[in-house]
C-alpha cells in the first residue's frame, strides 16, 4: 500500500508549488488519493515558500504530521535545514546543491550555514541525504528556469509511479513551447539521482536497486 | 470526472455550476482566488469591488433583481461588510445569496485570527462549513437552494488550510444550471428597512432560524460516522480531518451545517457516546452551542484557543486526557532548537519594488526616534495593509503602525489631535486608498489636519497576487475600464497641495518629502510607479565597481536582496535579481559613482 508524505521545500520563484501540482497529478493518474497544502505566507518573491504533499489510498489531514516526512524535496540548501525536524526516521532528501543568502545574510548580520551544519541537520535522525547539482545541470542546459523539473525527475526515481506517467502531467502543467527542454530536464533529473546513488552504494557498499524500494515510502 | 481542485477553485465550480450570475469581492488572502477563477467565466458578472460592504451590496441588488450571487472575502472583509450583511439578513433574498468568507487560523497572512462563524449566529443566517473541496464544490448548489428556500443569506465558512489545499473532487455535471433572467418585483415591506418594515421583518427572521433548526435535523451533510462508544467527537471544517486522523475509531458527528445546530440529533449522539468532545479551530463556537444545550462536553479545556490546529495538536490532547493510546515520540534531542537557530526568511519588498525608494528616503532623514515624549520633534509614520507594511521590517523600519484598512490616516489624525509635536505621515497604497482611505483623507481635510499623506501608487493591488482595481484601467475580466486620477481624487477631497512624484527617482522623492514635511498644512504626495512584479524587463543589471566601491554598506540601507554584503565585507550585485535601469536606487544612492549599468559589448 502506497503512503507517502513528501515535503517540498524552497525560494520563493524557485517553482516549488508547480512541482508540487506536478506529483499531486502524478499520484491522482496513479489512482491515489492526494491531498497538497501550500504555505506563502506573505512571501509574494524571495520569501521561504513549502508545499506538501500526501499520497495513499485515503489522506484525511492536508497537514504531513510531526516527524511525518517520508521525502524532503529541497530547492535551496538552507530551506532544507529548516525542515530537518519534520523528517521521519530514516527520510531520504534529495538536496539541490545551491544557496540563496536571505537578506539577513547578504547584509552581513548573519552567517550562512556550512554544508557540514545543514547535513548535520537533516542527517540528525538517521535520513539518507542525496546532494544533486541541478541549479548547475539547469544552468548548464541553458535555463536556471527548469530547475523544479529536473527535481522532480530525480523525486521521481524514489516514487512507485510509471515514468509515462511522470511525463503526461508535466506537458499538462506546461505551455508547449517549454514542454521539450523540461522533459529533457526531468530526465537529466532521473539521471542524476541513480549516478549519485551509485556512487554512494559504491562507497557504502550498500545495495540499491535504483528503483527505490528502499525509499521508506512503500 | 474526478480533479485535484484548491478548495477556492471548488466553490468557483460549484457556484458557476450552481447558475451563479454575479459575483463580487475584494481581495484578501486566503479568498482572493474564488473570484479570480470566477472571473475567466464569460457568462457571469464577477468584480473587484472596491471593499468587501460594497461587494455585499453589489450582491444583495443582483438577489434582489432574482439571480444567484455570490460574495467573498478574507474573514476581517466581514467586518466592513458588517453593515450590509446585517442588513440582508433583515430583507432576506430573492436570486439565492451566499457569503464566503474565508478565516485565517494562525493568521499565515492576516492582523487577527477572528472566528467569523459568530457572524452567523450574529446575523442570524445558516452557517456551512465545508470540511475539503469535495464538500466546497457540493455546498454551493446547496447552499444557493437553502437561500432561496429560507429567505435568507447563507455564511459559508472557509479557512486557508481549506483555501489553498488541493484535494480529489467528484465532479458531478459538466453544465451548468440554467437560470432565468433577472427581474425585480417592488416589495417596499421586504427592500425598504424603514423601522416600520423592519419591525415587521424581525419575527420573519426569528421564525426563519426556527424552521433551520428543523431542517437541520435532516440535512445528509450533518452526519454520523458510527464507531466506538467510548469516544464521541462532534466536529466540522477541517477540524473533522485532524479528528480522524488521530482517532479513526471514534464515533463522529460531523457538521456541515453548524448554525443552527440539530440539537435533537447532538443529544442523541450525546447519550450514545462515554465521552464527549468537541474538536473545532479557533473558538468555542459548537461547544458554547451544546453546553447550552445542558450537555456536558469537552472543548477548548483541551484541544487550543489559539492559531491553526493539526493532527499532532488533537493528538497530544486526545492523549493527555487518556482517550487515545501515546505513541512514541522522537526523543527529545535538541534538534528543534538547532533548526530555530538557522537566518529566517521573511518576505521583502521585491528587487527594483516602487516602494523602496521612499521609505528609503523616509528612514534616512534622521528624524526616526524610538520615542518622542521628552525629546526634540521626529517623524511618526502611520501604515496601512499591503507589500509596502514590510518596510516595517529592518533595515527600513519606516512605518510606526498598521492595524486596518485604511486605519493610518484616521491615526495619523489621532495622533496630530493628541499634540504630539512631531510630524505625522500617512503612508497608504492605490487599492487600500480606494477601499478605505478616502473617507479618512476628507475627514483629515475637514478637521484641520496638517499631515503629510503618501499615496503610493504602484498600479496593482499587489500584495494578494496583483488583481486589478480601479487604479489600473482594466476589469476582474479583463475589460479597459476608467482609471481614477488619484492626484485629482485627492484635491477633490479638499486637499489643495498635492503633488505627483517618480518612485524611482531618489533626488525628487527627498526634495518632495522635505518640503511636505516643512509645510505646516495637508499635503498630499502621490509616488507613483509600477510594481516590478507587473512591469516586465529593466533591461542590464547594475553591477559594484569594486575600485571606486569603498565598501561604506550605503547601498544596503535599501534593504535591497540583490546586493550582498561577502565575507570580506566586499559588495555585490546579483545580476539574477537586479532590475537594472528600471530601477536604479542604489546607484542614486551611491556616492562613490561605484554603481554601473552592465554594457553588453557589440561585438
Amino acid at each position: 500500500m502506497v503512503k507517502m508524505n513528501v515535503l517540498i521545500a524552497g525560494v520563493g520563484g524557485q517553482g516549488v508549488v508547480l512541482a508540487s501540482d506536478i506529483l499531486a497529478d502524478v499520484a491522482l493518474e496513479a489512482g491515489l488519493d492526494v491531498k497538497k497544502t501550500d504555505t506563502l505566507g506573505m512571501a509574494q518573491r524571495g520569501g521561504s515558500v513549502v508545499t506538501q504533499v500526501r499520497i495513499g489510498e485515503q489522506v484525511a489531514s492536508p497537514l504531513i504530521g510531526d516527524n511525518d516526512v517520508d521525502l524532503l524535496l529541497a530547492f535551496e540548501k538552507l530551506e532544507s535545514g529548516r525542515w530537518a525536524d519534520r523528517l521521519k526516521k530514516g527520510a531520504t532528501v534529495v538536496l539541490n546543491d545551491y544557496s540563496v543568502p536571505p537578506l539577513s545574510v547578504s547584509q552581513g548580520a548573519e552567517a550562512y550555514p556550512g554544508d557540514s551544519e545543514i547535513s548535520h541537520l537533516l542527517k540528525h535522525r538517521g535520513a539518507d541525504l542525496i546532494t544533486i547539482h541541478g541549479s548547475l545541470h539547469a544552468a548548464e542546459m541553458g535555463n536556471p528556469k527548469i530547475l523544479n523539473i529536473l527535481m522532480l525527475g530525480a523525486l521521481s526515481m524514489l516514487t512507485p509511479f510509471n515514468p509515462e506517467l511522470w511525463i503526461e502531467a508535466i506537458s499538462k502543467r506546461l505551455p508547449p513551447k517549454i514542454i521539450e527542454i523540461n522533459l529533457k530536464a526531468f530526465q537529466r533529473g532521473r539521471k542524476d539521482l541513480l549516478s549519485i546513488l551509485a556512487e554512494m552504494s559504491a562507497e557504502s557498499g550498500l545495495e540499491i536497486d535504483g528503483h527505490g524500494d528502499d525509499c521508506g515510502c512503500h | 470526472m474526478k480533479k485535484l481542485l484548491s478548495g477556492n477553485e471548488a466553490i468557483a465550480l460549484g457556484a458557476y455550476q450552481a447558475g451563479l450570475k454575479v459575483a463580487a469581492a475584494y481581495p484578501g488572502t486566503p479568498s482572493t482566488e474564488i473570484l479570480e477563477n470566477l472571473a475567466a467565466y464569460k457568462d457571469l458578472h464577477a468584480e473587484w469591488s472596491t471593499n468587501e460592504k460594497v461587494a455585499m451590496e453589489v450582491g444583495m441588488g443582483a438577489s434582489y433583481a432574482g439571480v444567484r450571487a455570490l460574495v467573498s472575502m478574507k474573514h476581517v472583509g466581514l467586518n466592513v461588510a458588517a453593515d450590509a450583511f446585517m442588513a440582508a439578513s433583515m430583507t432576506g433574498v430573492v436570486g439565492g445569496l451566499v457569503v464566503v468568507s474565508a478565516d485565517d487560523p494562525g493568521m499565515h497572512s492576516s492582523q487577527n485570527e477572528q472566528d467569523n462563524r459568530y457572524f452567523a449566529k450574529f446575523a442570524k443566517v445558516p452557517l456551512l462549513e465545508p470540511s475539503d473541496s469535495q464538500e466546497a464544490y457540493d455546498f454551493m448548489a446547496l447552499a444557493f437552494e437553502m437561500s432561496e428556500h429560507f429567505d435568507t443569506p447563507v455564511l459559508l465558512r472557509m479557512t486557508t488550510r481549506l483555501s489553498h489545499s488541493k484535494t480529489v473532487v467528484q465532479i458531478h455535471r459538466e453544465d451548468r444550471q440554467i437560470t432565468g433572467p433577472g427581474g425585480f418585483n417592488r416589495n417596499p415591506g421586504k427592500f425598504i428597512m424603514l423601522p416600520v418594515n423592519a419591525r415587521q421583518r424581525h419575527p420573519l427572521v426569528e421564525t426563519r432560524l426556527a424552521k433551520l433548526a428543523v431542517f437541520a435535523e435532516s440535512l445528509s451533510i450533518n452526519r454520523i460516522a458510527e464507531g466506538t462508544k467510548q469516544l464521541g467527537i462532534i466536529t466540522s471544517g477541517v477540524s473533522f480531518q485532524y479528528a480522524m486522523e488521530t482517532a479513526p475509531g471514534a464515533s463522529i458527528l460531523k457538521l456541515g451545517l453548524t448554525y443552527p445546530l440539530p440539537e435533537k440529533m447532538v443529544r442523541e449522539f450525546a447519550a450514545g457516546v462515554e465521552k464527549l468532545v468537541v474538536v473545532e479551530e479557533l473558538e468555542p463556537f459548537l461547544e458554547e452551542q451544546i453546553l447550552a444545550m445542558g450537555i456536558n462536553v469537552k472543548g477548548k479545556g483541551l484541544i487550543p484557543r489559539v492559531g491553526e490546529l493539526n493532527q499532532d495538536i488533537v493528538r497530544d490532547a486526545f492523549e493527555s486526557a487518556g482517550w487515545i493510546e501515546t505513541i512514541e515520540k522522537p526523543v527529545q534531542d535538541g534538534l528543534i532548537d538547532e533548526v530555530k537557530t538557522l537566518p529566517k526568511r521573511p518576505p521583502l519588498l521585491c528587487p527594483g519594488c516602487p516602494h523602496t525608494g521612499i521609505f528609503s528616503v523616509l528612514h534616512s532623514l534622521g528624524l526616526r526616534r524610538k520615542t518622542t515624549i521628552g525629546a526634540e520633534a521626529g517623524l511618526v509614520i502611520t501604515g496601512d495593509i499591503g507589500c509596502y507594511t514590510l518596510a516595517a521590517y529592518p533595515p527600513l523600519e519606516a512605518m510606526d503602525t498598521c492595524a486596518c484598512m485604511g486605519a493610518g490616516i484616521g491615526q495619523a489624525l489621532g495622533m496630530e489631535k493628541a499634540g504630539i509635536n512631531d510630524r505625522v505621515v500617512a503612508i497608504i497604497g492605490d487599492s487600500t486608498f480606494l477601499h478605505s482611505g478616502i473617507t479618512g483623507l476628507i475627514n483629515a481635510v475637514y478637521n484641520g489636519s496638517a499631515m503629510t499623506l503618501l499615496i503610493l501608487d504602484n498600479r496593482t493591488t499587489a500584495m494578494t497576487g496583483h488583481q486589478q482595481n480601479p487604479g489600473t484601467g482594466f476589469t476582474a475580466q479583463g475589460a479597459p475600464a476608467p482609471s481614477v486620477n488619484f492626484a485629482n481624487l485627492a484635491k477633490s477631497c479638499g486637499a489643495s497641495d498635492v503633488q505627483e512624484v517618480d518612485a524611482f527617482d531618489i533626488k525628487a522623492l527627498r526634495s518632495v518629502l522635505k518640503s511636505a514635511l516643512d509645510s505646516r498644512s495637508l499635503n498630499v504626495i502621490v509616488v507613483r510607479g509600477s510594481c516590478v512584479a507587473i512591469t516586465p524587463g529593466g533591461g542590464e543589471a547594475l553591477t559594484i565597481d569594486t575600485e571606486r566601491c569603498t565598501q561604506c554598506g550605503t547601498c544596503l540601507s535599501l534593504g535591497c536582496t540583490a546586493i550582498r554584503k561577502g565575507s570580506e565585507g566586499e559588495l555585490t550585485i546579483d545580476n539574477q535579481l537586479c532590475r537594472g535601469g528600471a530601477c536604479r536606487l542604489c546607484q542614486q544612492l551611491c556616492s562613490h559613482q561605484a554603481i554601473e549599468q552592465i554594457i553588453k559589448k557589440v561585438v
